[in-house]
């Protein structure tokens, strides 16, 4: 049993990260019996297990995550909607009206082409596209605010460790923030400047994620811009 | 004899640009350089300038190309009109189409693609300015896309050429050298599973040459794979501090 | 059956058997299947040849032209290698622009051919910097039952060993034919050897079944006196250093071999 980095140390793919009894988690492969990382990112040893964090990575859907999509296709009995994946996500007709009636409903007067809309990854699986749901409170259509758009992996960052993060970035721009775990962030403000203020500050923890003291400085940089404005 | 005689190589063992035989030229890589690719990269190798793109992986158009196990990978190599001392025209040439297709057969054993299926993994590389060993800078540079893309590898996939120039066998060909030299061989490589993924040659050596030039060549290899760690690794300099999750 | 594709359980199968030292065909590991050459069978070539290995079929013709050099060749004659996977040589052929394949195919056969100089393209330099003689050689795919580049460079070599090129004079700078024949100047013989790699082991002269299944493919092609002229890795999977240079020892035995049934 050995291994080749220090915890949290940078690798590259490729790179052996350790051999012997260990089975390779996120972002590691296993190849004999030697271990190595399949992204860049930090490695992470454990007991009995290596994985890497990546440092880039895009979104794989994964069932029960809250997405925010934009509608690409008004189809004859759903819509297709692209969640910034590999795959384009399907929402049937069927989960949003009861009894549905192709003849008679035109799904476009609901969610035309061009919407944003928050949803719940349903279904998915290597041989199908993901599927989505609106039926549970607080999603559907996106009706007002600013989508930001960052890197996947940075959005546990944004939320932070027990919502530190997002629930004072809530507090101190003052504006609704819902997140999607495919690296959309919503931001509704009351008004275009708050709303801007909050999209810097995504920025910045995107850009700094690996820092520490990192909520301490987004807050006084919150709280410093709102002094400045008012 | 119709072609020029010329010495590639002086009494003391230098070549035509300054270098020794086993010498490199000069390599700088930058990672990063497009935003709207998912990856990109770009390097300058001698005066080669190329610079690599990844979209992907993404849905497959036209649909029907879809592999319902794996993702496809589709590669373009293409060389732009002005990178070459006579104009060259846009129109795909045959070289061209070989080169894309030894470059994708290069990189595509590295990659997870079976973790994708019904998608496509699109890379294209542009070589903006040529003077020999495109193929070789056009495979690392695309490897790094490909990284920075976030996609998945097995590997990094690094290329380099050697040769035999003035009756010796040499590391990294220019352009003079490719063309007045009896002999190339390009090879592309991933250092950490020791498997040559790429291998063409063309000239006139003797099996112990070519071993000799195929050493030089992964010898080159090495060097430049060390380069391309260290330039992804500086992308994220910070990133020794501490990272909270949820 | 129309679909060529190997079934999982002959895959399986293949794998397997040549894991331990055997084919499907029971040929060992390096045997070549039969290989036949027909040469001059077309007439109105300049010269032709049909090669067979096992039953892929390869037709070879050379059609000469005069033409223009290169401009970093002026006084050389100018060769060019194109090759055809006509749709009736397999249900996977479709018509249309060459594929990546034959084009991949064409300038293999071409480097053997062209890094061996087999043809001494000097002597066919007509008016310096002018005007030369250009040597078309078209392969044409007929019966596609593996490897392909081996069958099609021995027909390329024995259709350049068949062809005749008209005499000539030269009036007010315009060629003006005259009777009689002059071999074309043929001075070596480069032989491919083509190898396919199936779980790990080399196998010489991949059949179409063991294409299916292979992970990667290498073609080395030696000319008369053992050196090589030209090598191509192609295929998904990779070679350990090793691999490449049992492949170019095997290759080169195996070269001299062949080239007999050529010359």
């Amino acid at each position: 049993m050995e291994i080749f980095y220090e915890n949290k140390q940078l690798v590259t793919p490729g790179d052996l990260l350790a051999e012997g009894d260990y089975a390779a988690g996120n972002n590691a492969y296993k190849a004999g019996n030697k271990v190595y990382a399949s992204r860049l990112g930090l490695v992470n040893y454990e007991e009995k297990r290596v994985s890497v964090v990546a440092l880039n990575a895009f979104y794989v859907p994964t069932v029960g995550d809250l997405v925010i999509g934009k509608v690409t296709e008004v189809n004859i009995n759903s819509w297709t909607v692209d969640i910034n994946a590999p795959y384009a996500a399907l929402l049937q007709a069927s989960d949003v009206l009861n009894r549905f009636k192709p003849q008679r409903d035109d799904l476009s007067r609901i969610f035309d082409v061009g919407d944003l809309i928050l949803a719940k990854i349903v279904t998915y699986d290597r041989t199908r596209d993901p599927l989505l749901t609106v039926r549970e409170p607080g999603l559907g259509k996106v009706s007002r605010g600013q989508i930001v758009k960052i890197t996947p992996t940075k959005i546990p960052r944004v939320i932070g460790k027990k919502g530190s993060m997002i629930n004072m970035l809530k507090k101190e721009a003052g504006c609704k923030i819902v997140v999607g775990q495919n690296g959309l962030v919503l931001v509704d403000g009351a008004n275009p400047e708050d709303e801007r203020l909050a999209i810097t500050a995504i920025h910045k923890i995107e850009e700094e994620a690996h820092t520490s003291g990192l909520t301490d400085r987004i807050t006084e940089m919150l709280k410093r811009e709102r002094e400045a404005t008012k | 004899m119709s072609r020029p005689i010329r010495k590639l190589i002086d009494e003391n063992g230098i070549r035509t640009d300054g270098r020794k035989v086993d010498e490199l030229r000069p390599v700088k890589i930058t990672i990063g350089v497009l935003s709207n690719a998912d990856g990109s990269a770009y390097i300058e190798q001698g005066k080669n300038k190329i610079l690599a793109a990844v979209y992907g992986p993404r849905e497959v158009h036209p649909r029907h190309l879809a592999l319902p196990d794996r993702a496809l990978l589709r590669c373009r190599y293409h060389m732009a009109p002005f990178s070459v001392e006579e104009r060259k025209s846009p129109a795909p040439s045959r070289r061209e189409t070989e080169l894309s297709k030894v470059i994708r057969e290069a990189l595509e054993p590295t990659i997870f693609l079976e973790q994708y299926p019904r998608t496509s993994i699109d890379l294209f590389i542009e070589v903006l300015q040529a003077d020999g060993g495109t193929r070789c800078a056009g495979t690392t540079v695309a490897s790094l896309a490909l990284a920075d893309a976030g996609i998945p590898m097995r590997d990094l996939v690094v290329a380099c050429a050697s040769g035999k120039v003035d009756g010796q066998v040499v590391l990294d060909l220019n352009d003079i050298e490719d063309k007045e030299g009896e002999a190339d061989v390009p090879i592309a490589f991933a250092p950490n599973l020791n498997a040559i993924t790429l291998l063409q040659m063309d000239g006139l050596l003797t099996d112990e040459e070519f071993e000799k030039a195929l050493d030089l060549a992964l010898e080159g290899c090495r060097r430049i794979h060390a380069l391309q760690k260290e330039t992804l690794k500086a992308k994220y300099v910070t990133a020794k501090e501490e990272v909270e999750e949820e | 059956m129309s679909s060529i594709m190997v079934s999982r359980i002959r895959q399986r199968q293949i794998a397997q058997l040549i894991a331990s030292g055997k084919r499907l065909d029971e040929r060992g590991l390096t045997d070549y299947r039969e290989i036949k050459i027909e040469s001059g069978v077309i007439g109105k070539a300049e010269g032709s040849a049909l090669a067979y290995i096992g039953k892929t079929e390869v037709l070879a013709g050379v059609k000469i032209e005069t033409g223009e050099p290169f401009t970093d060749r002026p006084n050389e004659g100018a060769l060019t290698v194109n090759a055809e996977f006509v749709p009736l040589a397999s249900p996977e052929f479709e018509a249309g622009p060459p594929g990546e394949e034959s084009i991949e195919l064409a300038r293999v056969v071409d480097r053997g051919i062209r890094e061996s100089k087999a043809i001494e393209l000097e002597k066919l330099c007509v008016i310096p910097g002018k005007k030369v003689f250009v040597v078309f050689v078209d392969v044409y795919v007929l019966n596609h039952d593996g490897n392909l580049i081996d069958t099609a460079s021995l027909a390329s070599l024995a259709a350049l060993l068949n062809t005749k090129m008209f005499n000539y004079e030269l009036v007010d700078e315009e060629v003006k034919i005259l009777p009689g024949f002059t071999q074309l100047p043929v001075v070596n013989y480069p032989v491919s050897i083509t190898f396919a790699e199936i779980n790990g082991k080399l196998v010489m002269d991949p059949g179409l079944d063991e294409e299916e299944v292979m992970d990667a493919r290498l073609t080395v092609t030696f000319e008369k006196s053992g050196r090589l002229c030209a090598m191509q890795k192609s295929g998904r999977g990779t070679f350990t250093k090793e691999q490449i240079v049992e492949a170019v020892k095997m290759g080169q035995q195996k070269a001299e071999e062949i080239r007999k049934k050529v010359i």
